[in-house]
C-alpha cells in the first residue's frame, strides 16, 4: 500500500509540472503585447512600463515561468487586475458556494443514478430497463444550460414555485438557500446521474452473473438480500470511485449553471474574469480546479485500493 | 473463423454427421469457413441496422446535414433580417416558430444555426483526431521515455475539466467560432491520445503484428498498415461520441459569448438572448435547445449503436 501510494504521488509531480506549463502558456496565446492588454484603456507609456516590470514581461519566458511557479508555490496566484484582490482570496471566497451546489448535485446524482442502474440491471430487458436507459440517454444528450432555462421557465415563470436566480447562503436562511440552489443542483446532477446509471448497470449485471451470487441464490437466500447484500455491495465500490472522476463534469457544469442562475460561485468567477479580461483570475481558477481534480483522483485511487482487498499488496 | 451467427443460413450445412470419413469432413469444414466469412464492415453494418435507435439517429443526422447544406433554400427568411414591426411575435402562419427580440425569424435562425453546430462538431473532432491519433500511435508503439512524456502531458490536460479548459483557451485566443473550434479540438485531443495509446498497446502484442515485424516491415509501416486498421473501430465509436460532446461544447461557448459572434446565428447564442425573454417569448428558448438536444441525442445513439455493432465479443 505504501509503495503504491509513493509511486502514485511521484507520478503526480510531472503531471503537476505540465499542468503549470499549460496554464502558464495560456497567456502566450494572447494576441499582441500583454502589457498593453493589461493596461486596458490606459495608454500611458509609464503605466505600461510599470506593468511590464511588475509582471516581469521584459524577461525571457522561462524566467517569467520560474517566477510565476515560485509565486504559485507560496500561495500567490497573482491579483485581479480589476479590483486588485488576491486571486487566492477570490477563489476561496467563492468556493463554499460551488461546494454547496456540488454536494447537492452529487446527492441527487447518486440517488437517481444508482437507483436507476440497479433497477435496470435487476429487471434487465423489461420496460424498467428501457426506461432507465432512455433516462440515461436523455441525461447525456441534454445541454445543461438548456435544461436550466427550461426549469426556470417551468418552475419560476409558469408555476412561480422557485426563484429564477440569485443565491442565499445556507447560514443565512436554509430554506431560501435550498430554494435557490435546488434547480441548479438538479441540472448539475442530471448529467452525472446518467453516467452513474450506466456504470452501475454494467457493474450490477456483471455481479449478478458471478459465482458468489449464484452461490447465494443456491443457498436459498431471499432474492432481495442477494441483490442488496451480495451483488450491490460488490458492484458499487467501483461506481463510487468512478463517481469521483465526475468531479470535472461537475465543475464544467457549474460554469454554465451558475451563469444561468446567477449564483456567485466558482463558475461565475471564471466567466466574469473572462469578460473582464482578468487573465490572472482565469489562470488561478484553472490552476485550483486542476489541482483539486488531481488530488481527488489520487484519493479515488487510494480509496479503490483500500476497499478492494484483492488489490492490497 | 469463429462460429457464425445463429441465424445465418450457413449454419444449416454444418450439422451434417461425420459419417463420410475425415476427408469429407475436412472439405465440409473448408466450405463452412467460406460461407460464414463476412467482411467485418458488412457484419457491423448488418448489426447496426438491427438497432432502431442508431438508425433513427443516422436519419436525424442526415436530415440536419441536409438542412445545414441547403439552409438558404429552406429558410423562409433571411436569418439576419431584423424587423421592428415583428419583435417577439408568437409562432404564427407567417413565422412558424415565432420571432426573436429584434424581429428575426426563429425558424430561419434555427436552420442556419445547424451550420455552426455541425461544423463545430466535425471540425473540432477532426482537429483532435489528427493530433491525437498520431501521438497515441507514437506513444503506444514506441513506449519508453517518449511514451512517459506524452502520457504525463495527456494527464495534465485531462486534469483540467473539459469545458473549463475550452473556456480558458477560447478566452485567451479571443471569441470567434473558429477559435472555439480550435479550443474544443485541442481540449478533446488527450482523449484520443489516451484511447489510441491503449488500443495500440493491446494490439501490438498480437501475432499478426509479430509476423509483420518478422518479415522485416519498417516500424512506421507496421504502425500505419497493421496496427491502425485494427484500432479503427474504437476510434470510430469515440469519434462519434466526441462529435456529440463537441456540439454541446460549441453551444455552451456560444451561449457564454465565446463562440459564434452575433449576429451570425448559432443555437447556443440564440439561447443566450432567449434567457432574457423567458416570461414574454418562451419560443425563443424552446426551439434552439430542442435542436441541440436532437442533434446530440442522434450522435449519441449512433455512437452507442456503433459500439455494440463493432464489439467483437458480441455476435
Amino acid at each position: 500500500m505504501l509503495t503504491f501510494l509513493a509511486k502514485r504521488i511521484l507520478q503526480l509531480i510531472p503531471t503537476l509540472f505540465f499542468v503549470s506549463v499549460l496554464i502558464f502558456s495560456l497567456q502566450q496565446l494572447l494576441p499582441g503585447d500583454p502589457a498593453l492588454i493589461m493596461a486596458g484603456e490606459d495608454r500611458d507609456p509609464a503605466v505600461i512600463e510599470q506593468i511590464r516590470k511588475q509582471y516581469r514581461l521584459d524577461q525571457p519566458i522561462p524566467v517569467q515561468y520560474v517566477f510565476w511557479v515560485k509565486g504559485v508555490l507560496s500561495g500567490d496566484l497573482g491579483e485581479s487586475m480589476r479590483n486588485k484582490q488576491k486571486v487566492l482570496d477570490l477563489v476561496l471566497q467563492k468556493l463554499p458556494v460551488t461546494m454547496q451546489l456540488a454536494s447537492m448535485a452529487i446527492i441527487i446524482a447518486l440517488s437517481i443514478g444508482i437507483t436507476a442502474g440497479v433497477i435496470s440491471a435487476v429487471y434487465k430487458d423489461t420496460p424498467w430497463d428501457y426506461a432507465a436507459n432512455v433516462f440515461a440517454l436523455w441525461g447525456l444528450s441534454t445541454p445543461n444550460f438548456w435544461l436550466g432555462i427550461m426549469l426556470i421557465f417551468l418552475f419560476s415563470v409558469q408555476l412561480g414555485w422557485l426563484p429564477p436566480s440569485g443565491y442565499v447562503p445556507l447560514t443565512e436562511d436554509w430554506r431560501q438557500s435550498l430554494a435557490t440552489t435546488i434547480m441548479p443542483a438538479f441540472v448539475l446532477g442530471n448529467a452525472i446521474a446518467a453516467v452513474l446509471m450506466r456504470h452501475t448497470r454494467s457493474a450490477m449485471l456483471q455481479a449478478l452473473n458471478s459465482d458468489y451470487v449464484r452461490t447465494a441464490r443456491a443457498k436459498g437466500l431471499l432474492e432481495r438480500s442477494v441483490i442488496l447484500k451480495h451483488a450491490m455491495r460488490n458492484a458499487l465500490t467501483p461506481v463510487i470511485t468512478l463517481g469521483a472522476l465526475e468531479f470535472g463534469t461537475l465543475l464544467s457544469g457549474a460554469v454554465l449553471t451558475e451563469q444561468i442562475f446567477t449564483i456567485p460561485g466558482f463558475g461565475k468567477l471564471i466567466i466574469d474574469a473572462v469578460f473582464n479580461r482578468d487573465y490572472a483570475v482565469v489562470q488561478g481558477v484553472v490552476l485550483v480546479t486542476a489541482t483539486t481534480y488531481i488530488t481527488l483522483n489520487l484519493l479515488a485511487d487510494v480509496l479503490y485500493v483500500l476497499v478492494n482487498p484483492r488489490l492490497r499488496a | 473463423m469463429q462460429a457464425s451467427h445463429p441465424l445465418s443460413p450457413a449454419q444449416a450445412g454444418v450439422q451434417k454427421p461425420g459419417l463420410l470419413g475425415p476427408r469429407f469432413r475436412g472439405d465440409e469444414r473448408e466450405r463452412r469457413a467460406d460461407e460464414t466469412i463476412e467482411s467485418p464492415m458488412r457484419r457491423a453494418l448488418r448489426r447496426l441496422k438491427r438497432r432502431k435507435g442508431a438508425v433513427a439517429g443516422l436519419i436525424v443526422i442526415a436530415l440536419f446535414v441536409l438542412v445545414a447544406v441547403f439552409a438558404p433554400l429552406i429558410a423562409p427568411y433571411d436569418p439576419a433580417a431584423q424587423s421592428w414591426t415583428a419583435v417577439r411575435k408568437a409562432p404564427s402562419a407567417a413565422h412558424w416558430l415565432g420571432t426573436d427580440d429584434v424581429g428575426r425569424d426563429v425558424l430561419a435562425r434555427v436552420i442556419f444555426g445547424a451550420r455552426a453546430s455541425l461544423l463545430a462538431g466535425v471540425i473540432s473532432v477532426a482537429i483532435a483526431v489528427s493530433i491525437g491519433v498520431p501521438l497515441g500511435l507514437i506513444s503506444g508503439y514506441l513506449g519508453g521515455w517518449v511514451d512517459a512524456l506524452l502520457s504525463r502531458i495527456t494527464d495534465a490536460m485531462l486534469a483540467v475539466p473539459f469545458l473549463i479548459l475550452a473556456i480558458a483557451l477560447a478566452a485567451f485566443l479571443g471569441p470567434s467560432l473558429g477559435n472555439a473550434m480550435i479550443a474544443i479540438g485541442v481540449t478533446t485531443t488527450p482523449i484520443f491520445v489516451r484511447l489510441t495509446r491503449g488500443q495500440v498497446m493491446a494490439v501490438k502484442v498480437e501475432d499478426y503484428v509479430e509476423a509483420a515485424r518478422a518479415i522485416g516491415n519498417p516500424r512506421w509501416r507496421i504502425a500505419l498498415f497493421h496496427i491502425l486498421p485494427n484500432i479503427l473501430p474504437a476510434l470510430l465509436v469515440q469519434g462519434t461520441l466526441s462529435i456529440a460532446a463537441a456540439i454541446i461544447a460549441e453551444a455552451a461557448l456560444s451561449f457564454l459569448g465565446l463562440g459564434q459572434q452575433p449576429p451570425a446565428p448559432s443555437w447556443g447564442s440564440m439561447l443566450n438572448s432567449a434567457q432574457r425573454f423567458l416570461t414574454t417569448a418562451s419560443w425563443m428558448a424552446i426551439w434552439p435547445g430542442l435542436a441541440i438536444f436532437l442533434t446530440v441525442l442522434s450522435f449519441n445513439l449512433v455512437g452507442d449503436g456503433l459500439r455494440d455493432a463493432l464489439d467483437p465479443k458480441e455476435r
